[in-house]
């Protein structure tokens, strides 16, 4: 699992992700507040200077706009039905600008940075008992998790296969649930065993 | 050290992990096939009305904020492989964020069964959070992202309505087994459990 960083040097690469996090949302709100058929316009080319500035390369840059392609398709059609051709652009472009500025942010944000600053936002859980030490056990136990239920599908998908109810949602999801939850619950008393409940 | 009143369990820090695991594995392709390999469905919101029917109110809404933390943080943990703050700029957001109250309400529903929640119970909650209040999420803030009108969203989402609803019908069953085959997997047993054991 390596997410979608893209290394390099650009001038985009070295903010620091709450920086990079802050301009997102002020330009997306920016673009919200301006209906004026010129601000997409406008933030088409910035957007994609920023992304020339970057260095991500083309493909990288259509890997963020390509699952929201048949939306986009389907919101013009339906805006130019409804209301008119110009409106339909604005609107379109501007859905498609935000996934891309979005996309810009997480194609130059280590991710460990970017969860670096996510755990400084969530502090305040430590009210409901959440401190920090638990926080970041939690967000790295789950990244770790993911490779081991994935596996426990893979087994029950197996064991399925040669029972011969392939075709059985229920044979699948309830084993593997059950195994999901027997595996939480080791791991829970493997933790607490090393002394993490204090 | 912990706040008076609140304390979080390690048990449950696992559980919670695993489950919003769980819930990004549904969304691998080929984890789950259904009907030999014609029809790929992404099961992440029958994930997400699993952990609240297993997990109850809170370590459901907990399990689904850590899935949504990862994956704003760039990992590709939603179906098909998309992550990356792009999910939350574009269309489909609301329909991502609403996974939390949905899963809570689902929990919520869920934890007044008592010991034996009953399959209609079960049903209800899926269809009630799994659907209700993640439509009620999702289309305003599709409306609010694309200009449209609240109905015209409602029509764009209304396609998928059909599949959701088979997916809190198969969550209930799915839910159903599993806690029957393990009692653990009901909210209010394993509080009981967690207290006895002088977790808290």
């Amino acid at each position: 699992m390596t997410g979608y960083y893209v290394p390099g040097d650009s001038l985009l690469h070295r903010l620091p992700a709450g920086a990079k996090l802050l301009g997102l949302a002020v330009l997306c709100t920016l673009l919200l507040l301006f209906p004026s058929p010129l601000a997409p316009v406008v933030a088409v080319v910035l957007v994609a200077s920023l992304y020339v500035v970057s260095g991500v390369g083309f493909t990288a840059a259509w890997a963020q706009i390509r699952p929201i392609r048949w939306f986009a398709v389907a919101l013009f059609a339906m805006q130019w039905a409804f209301v008119d051709l110009l409106g339909a652009a604005t609107s379109t472009a501007r859905v498609v600008i935000a996934v891309a500025l979005a996309g810009l942010v997480t194609l130059t944000t280590r991710t460990t940075a970017m969860m670096a600053f996510l755990e400084r936002c969530l502090a305040p859980a430590r009210f409901v008992g959440l401190d920090p030490f638990r926080l970041s056990l939690l967000l790295s136990l789950t990244v770790r998790s993911v490779p081991v239920v994935a596996g426990l599908a893979t087994r029950v998908r197996e064991a399925q296969r040669a029972r011969g109810v392939e075709w059985s949602v229920r044979a699948f999801a309830v084993p593997l649930v059950v195994s999901a939850l027997r595996h939480a619950d080791a791991l829970g008393e493997a933790l607490s065993a090393r002394g993490l409940d204090d | 050290m912990s706040p008076p009143g609140r304390r979080f369990p390690t048990g449950d820090v696992a559980r919670v992990s695993v489950f919003a695991a769980l819930i990004a594995v549904l969304g691998l392709p080929g984890a789950l096939n259904v009907f030999g390999n014609a029809v790929p469905i992404t099961l992440q919101t029958f994930g997400v009305m699993l952990a609240g029917a297993i997990l109850g109110t809170w370590r459901a809404a907990l399990a689904v904020a850590v899935l949504l933390v990862l994956v704003a943080a760039g990992l590709p943990l939603l179906a098909g492989g998309r992550g990356g703050l792009g999910v939350f700029a574009g269309p489909s957001v609301g329909f991502l964020i609403g996974w939390l109250p949905g899963a809570a309400v689902i929990g919520w529903i869920v934890e007044r069964g008592g010991r034996n929640p009953g399959i209609v119970r079960l049903l209800i909650a899926c269809v009630a959070g799994g659907v209700g209040v993640i439509y009620l999420f999702g289309i305003p803030l599709q409306a609010a992202v694309t200009g449209l009108t609240l109905g015209k969203a409602a029509v764009l989402s209304a396609v998928f309505l059909p599949g959701d609803v088979a997916k809190a019908v198969l969550a209930s069953l799915v839910a159903r087994g599993t806690q029957r085959a393990y009692p653990d997997a009901v909210p209010s047993v394993h509080r009981e459990r967690i207290r006895a054991a002088g977790g808290r």
